[in-house]
């Protein structure tokens, strides 16, 4: 099949655009997935629709491509174009215009009949004309039906179609923001591409994007069904790729929230798997199918336990390693007089931990969760100033203070100094 | 399904042919522009094939269409599902007292189907009054570019006067705040909206007397990453929203290269810290001080 920008599958593109943005180190021939061609191919397609932000590197190894961006100085997610690429057939489009027109141009709904004969009346200029069947027309006008872009409705025997009501809609720099900010927000791309004065709409974006993860929006296909099945209260069959293992597990689940964190770029589903009678995390871009199955009778019961334990889950971990059923770690943090903030930033970040200040420059952070473990990096960014540490499972406590010798040793620290205490 | 060619690059560049074509024949440089401002870098060829050679009957061969109305397609189910959960998102308040009605449709979703979990808690305040005020006359000043007199709290609590010409809204979702970013008569300005004490036009100073800075000075950090513990994805995923260079050096080790603004610089250099052991900063030499000098303070608590 010769070449075209455009594709059917999603799927396979949002692996290398991962690949692409985020590690950006891979040469052709590390991408070993698929076969060469195929990477010339959807190589050559990101180069299309993102050729602004793509950039070449030569190393020995070869040409390494990747994806450039400073997410705080755009103000349109680029990655969305990647969702606006779904290929189609010469008469989808023809049949889109034409019945859109024609329902446009008409005060009454019209039949089937009628319709296809406008179409033919609209083709009639072109030589030579293009046909469409009935049965062909009836199933466009079905699919748009079921996309809320056509109505119909049923008088007698006869089924009448027409065209809804314009609906208001907000401004583009309402859309903009909830656009960068929301789930599934390329949704609200499409809106603004809907603008008719989309030029002068880029030019008066007000807003910027700090801290700003991008990535997640290749998974809006599976964030959209997961969020579907929830608002049913269905079970969802899900297909998860674990990268490190290179395995594919199917697994039958109630999908209950959606945990995003601002932090590390991730995205999860939290669920409840009741073969295994427990709650479960997926990474959403692990995702690969979501299937929508039976609905869920206990999904209010579920999510209330699952709200219940959110008060001992730090990240998304529901379990330990170390086999106690709920972990407990504290810490001591000292700072002096102008350091001050350091209360205020372990108030705002202690999440389900608390604080005790102890005196004027010291105060104590303790929590009791599920895994411990997934504290340890936010502690180390109290480096400097931590004077006590105590974890229940003995073997993370030893992990965090290996941890700390060994950056002692990477960066020669040797002697005592600095700042005395 | 949300990947649909409804939405795509391609139906949008020919609508707006098309409505070009409804006015006037539309010619094939006139084409090329459309279709370069509306799709993707290969799409001009594959469009103008298609169109003039009637694969898509939609505009004859002299550039007139049989299409007799501006293409306009009506908002989906979709569109209308997300619209609608917007629409009781807390933030919503800050552009309109009421928010829209769509209908009888479903929300795609909810607070209750969502959890942040590591966003800090000291967020701004989207239901004070004064605060939607001030947010809404800085969004019209940015549109209409005029310059605002702003009475702000420093850090210290200490209230100061400033005349800045608004350029941006910027929000961070981590720290769930809003920063007016603008220029002030020598410099670029950064404001939190929640300090802000009060904010009134200014339509007394000439524009040309502010300074054409808007961001701080651009730094960069080079690290080694040490891939373990899924160090690799963890760190990558993480600085993802910076630009950034990686380059692998072995089967274990890759080389980092971070681009951020000076203003961001300890915050940076706490996320390096929370990597431990997996990255060590090898420039520049001041950035590798900066993590030294935390360190030995470290040693010195007695851990």
């Amino acid at each position: 099949m010769s070449y075209s920008e455009l594709i059917k599958n999603i799927n396979t593109i949002r692996e290398y655009m991962r690949d692409f943005y985020v590690f950006g180190f891979k040469s052709r021939e590390q991408f070993d997935s698929k076969s060469l061609r195929s990477y010339d191919d959807e190589r050559r397609r990101v180069e299309s629709w993102l050729g602004d932000y793509m950039q070449f590197r030569q190393t020995a190894e070869g040409k390494n491509v990747f994806i450039s961006i400073d997410s705080r100085k755009v103000n349109k997610n680029p990655l969305y174009r990647a969702w606006k690429t779904k290929s189609f057939t010469d008469g989808d489009i023809t049949l889109h215009f034409i019945i859109m027109d024609i329902l446009e141009s008409s005060e009454e709904p019209l039949t089937l009949k009628s319709i296809t004969q406008n179409i033919d009346r609209y083709l009639s200029v072109f030589e030579p004309p293009r046909l469409f069947d009935e049965s062909t027309v009836r199933k466009k006008l079905n699919e748009y039906i079921s996309e809320g872009i056509i109505e119909k409705k049923k008088i007698g025997k006869t089924i009448y179609y027409s065209k809804p009501e314009c609906t208001e809609c907000y401004d583009p720099s309402v859309i903009s923001f909830f656009s960068e900010i929301s789930p599934c927000g390329v949704i609200g791309s499409f809106l603004l591409d809907r603008d008719e004065n989309k030029k002068s709409e880029d030019n008066c974006n007000p807003f910027l994007f700090k801290h700003h993860y991008i990535t997640s929006s290749l998974d809006s296909e599976i964030v959209y069904m997961l969020l579907q099945a929830m608002q049913e209260k269905r079970y969802v069959d899900i297909q998860s790729f674990n990268r490190n293992k290179k395995r594919t597990r199917s697994l039958h689940v109630v999908p209950l929230k959606l945990y995003i964190s601002v932090q590390s770029g991730r995205q999860y589903l939290m669920a409840y798997h009741p073969k295994g009678k427990k709650m479960i995390s997926f990474r959403t871009d692990n995702i690969v199918k979501v299937v929508t199955a039976e609905e869920a009778e206990d999904f209010h019961a579920l999510r209330v336990t699952l709200d219940n334990m959110k008060n001992h889950i730090w990240g998304v971990s529901t379990r330990s390693v170390s086999g106690q059923r709920m972990e407990h770690v504290e810490f001591t943090l000292y700072y002096n007089d102008s350091e001050k903030h350091i209360l205020q930033r372990l108030e705002r970040e202690k999440r389900c931990g608390s604080v005790e200040r102890i005196d004027a420059n010291t105060c104590r952070f303790s929590a009791d969760v599920y895994d411990a473990g997934e504290l340890i990096p936010w502690i180390r960014t109290f480096i400097c100033r931590i004077t006590d540490i105590y974890f229940s499972d003995y073997e993370k406590e030893k992990l965090f203070k290996d941890d700390l010798e060994e950056m002692y040793r990477i960066y020669r620290i040797e002697e005592k100094g600095g700042e005395p205490k | 399904m949300i990947f649909n060619e409804i939405y795509s690059a391609y139906y949008n560049a020919v609508a707006a042919i098309i409505k070009k074509a409804i006015i006037n024949p539309v010619g094939r440089s006139e084409l090329h522009q459309i279709v370069q401002e509306n799709a993707f870098g290969e799409s001009v060829p594959s469009i103008e094939q298609s169109i003039y050679g009637e694969k898509w009957q939609l505009i004859k061969k002299d550039g007139t269409t049989p299409i007799e109305n501006i293409p306009d397609m009506p908002l989906t189910l979709i569109q209308k599902r997300w619209l609608k959960a917007v629409s009781l998102d807390k933030r919503m308040k800050l552009f309109v007292d009421e928010p829209l009605d769509f209908g009888d449709v479903e929300p795609l979703f909810t607070s209750d189907d969502i959890e942040i979990f590591d966003k800090y808690s000291d967020g701004d305040n989207y239901t004070d009054e004064q605060y939607i005020h001030n947010f809404r006359l800085i969004l019209d000043a940015i549109r209409n570019k005029y310059p605002l007199n702003i009475r702000t709290r420093t850090r210290s609590g200490a209230e100061i006067n400033l005349v800045i010409l608004p350029k941006y809204l910027e929000y961070s979702e981590k720290d769930d705040k809003f920063r007016l970013i603008g220029s002030g008569s020598s410099s670029a300005a950064t404001i939190n909206l929640s300090r802000i004490v009060s904010c009134m036009p200014c339509s007394s100073i000439d524009r040309k007397s502010f300074s054409n800075r808007v961001s701080a000075r651009q730094r960069q950090v080079v690290f080694q990453l040490s891939d373990e513990r899924n160090a690799l994805d963890r760190v990558l995923m993480s600085f993802a929203h910076f630009r950034k260079e990686a380059e692998q050096l072995d089967d274990r080790h890759y080389q980092v290269t971070v681009f951020y603004d000076k203003d961001d610089e300890t915050e940076l250099l706490i996320r390096i810290l929370s990597f431990g052991p997996m990255i060590k900063v090898i420039a520049p030499v001041y950035f590798k001080n900066l993590i030294k000098e935390r360190l030995k303070r470290q040693k010195n608590c007695g851990l």
